[in-house]
């Protein structure tokens, strides 16, 4: 899936996955993807819910190796 | 002032004692909405730390102003991070749950439920997750029923009061956690016994629970009686004639469910006969010890869950349906969500996979939902 920005968070727990993803985003426009992977396990349902909160859609994610890949349209 | 470290322990011993306690849960609202810590004396609030990375000012109204704030979260990280961030707003009594719920859901408190000729019978409440697991002592000697896999608390006991576990016994194949009994037998060179019926696709070798084949801890006799239902395999264990330890068949409240392995339907009349014919013909005085408690009321005074038998026979509900179709309904119809990953627990428990730690730690989270409500 094409994005616009690539988000490194593999080896951050709990909250730094979403901290900085939420960085990230804001300096993104409105529709464009941001990709984030992760290795928290946390970070799948916390990212759903934080992602619905914002009103952002999560249009995938899926898990290869150990390592959870998101890919988020920004509001 | 510093945010405080509190320990599962500090915060379980505040729960039985029914001390107030306010927490700060700052998990998803749907990890809330799942599980979270309960208790007469306890009041929380969810605001998930994923809405207070900019600042905690919007909350500051709805939390206590003379209370200690516990904060919560999954596995601790994100409970500091918003612990610090109150203490930076200028709040004062803040500490955060030292490995979170993950730590909560193993710890377990042991009670002593009374004495048995030559020693006593203890329960181990696994107060996060609702588990019950039992240890008889007698003579020096112990045995460990249902254990969890947190082994080192039952090691730990029995060191301290000099026993030596002869035997582990699960009552049947669980389905909600996994197994300590295993680990514990092997580990100190004891016996483990399972329900045959449950061990069919088992890969280790164990010793057959069953009806006739006593098993003696010292002075005390424990007695399987065979009582299927919830699983094919599951044995009730009659300690002493006094204690009855039913698994998870009976509950204080509510009774098991048939449906964890796949079985409603074939299992529902085996439930009803042990319920309404085996059980029904046993001593009314026995003490009723099951393996699991879905609300934290159904611990009594001194945090021991238990109930007389005549007791259950007036009281619980799951004893007075009537008719065999409206109880078929009760027990394979809108039943509660199976509990998280339960066929990989199953497996687990049968040796066919072996996980690690992590991901066993990961798999128990969440409530046990063996009962029907």
């Amino acid at each position: 899936m094409e994005a616009q920005k690539t988000l490194d968070a593999k080896g951050l727990a709990c909250p730094m996955p979403i901290v900085k993803t939420k960085k990230a985003i804001k300096d993104m426009e409105s529709g464009q993807v941001l990709e984030i992977q992760a290795t928290d396990k946390g970070a799948q349902s916390d990212l759903t819910a934080w992602a619905k909160s914002g009103g952002h859609d999560l249009m995938k994610s899926e898990e290869a190796d150990g390592v959870f890949y998101f890919w988020i349209k920004k509001a | 002032m510093d945010l405080k470290q509190r320990q599962a322990s500090e915060v379980a011993s505040k729960v039985l004692n029914k001390e107030d306690l306010f927490i700060l849960d700052v998990r998803n609202e749907e990890a809330y909405g799942d599980w979270k810590i309960e208790g007469e004396s306890v009041t929380s609030i969810n605001v998930p730390y994923f809405d207070l990375i900019d600042g905690v000012e919007d909350l500051l109204p709805e939390l206590p102003k003379d209370k200690e704030i516990l904060v919560v979260c999954a596995k601790e990280g994100s409970s500091v991070f918003v612990g610090e961030e109150l203490i930076e707003a200028g709040i004062e009594n803040v500490s955060y749950l030292s490995g979170g719920m993950k730590a909560w859901s193993e710890y377990l408190e042991p009670v002593k439920v009374g004495d048995l000729p030559g020693g006593a019978l203890y329960q181990f409440v696994r107060i996060g997750k609702g588990c019950l697991s039992y240890l008889v002592e007698s003579n020096g000697e112990a045995a460990v029923v249902d254990a969890t896999r947190m082994i080192e608390n039952y090691t730990t006991f029995a060191e301290n009061k000099g026993l030596t576990i002869k035997a582990t016994m699960d009552t049947h194949l669980h389905a909600d956690h996994i197994s300590g009994g295993k680990a514990l037998a092997d580990q100190v060179n004891g016996t483990y016994y399972l329900p045959e019926e449950d061990a069919g696709e088992v890969t280790f070798p164990f010793t057959a629970l069953k009806e006739g084949n006593n098993v003696t801890i010292g002075e005390v006799t424990i007695e399987p009686i065979y009582s299927p239902g919830h699983t094919i395999g599951s044995t009730s264990l009659m300690i002493n004639d006094a204690y009855l330890l039913t698994g998870d068949i009976l509950f204080v409240e509510s009774i098991g469910r048939p449906d964890l392995a796949g079985k409603a339907e074939d299992w529902v009349l085996d439930l009803r006969t042990t319920l309404y014919n085996r059980y029904k013909e046993m001593a009314g005085e026995l003490v009723v010890l099951p393996a699991h408690f879905s609300k934290m009321a159904e611990l009594g005074e001194t945090g021991v869950v238990s109930a007389k038998l005549e007791e259950l026979y007036e009281k619980n509900e799951g004893l007075h349906v009537e008719e065999e179709a409206e109880f078929r309904r009760m027990v394979t119809e809108n039943l509660p969500p199976q509990p998280n990953a339960y066929q990989e627990i199953r497996e687990t428990n049968m040796g066919k996979i072996t996980p690690d730690e992590e991901t066993r730690r990961e798999m128990e989270i969440g409530p046990n939902r063996c009962a029907v409500n």
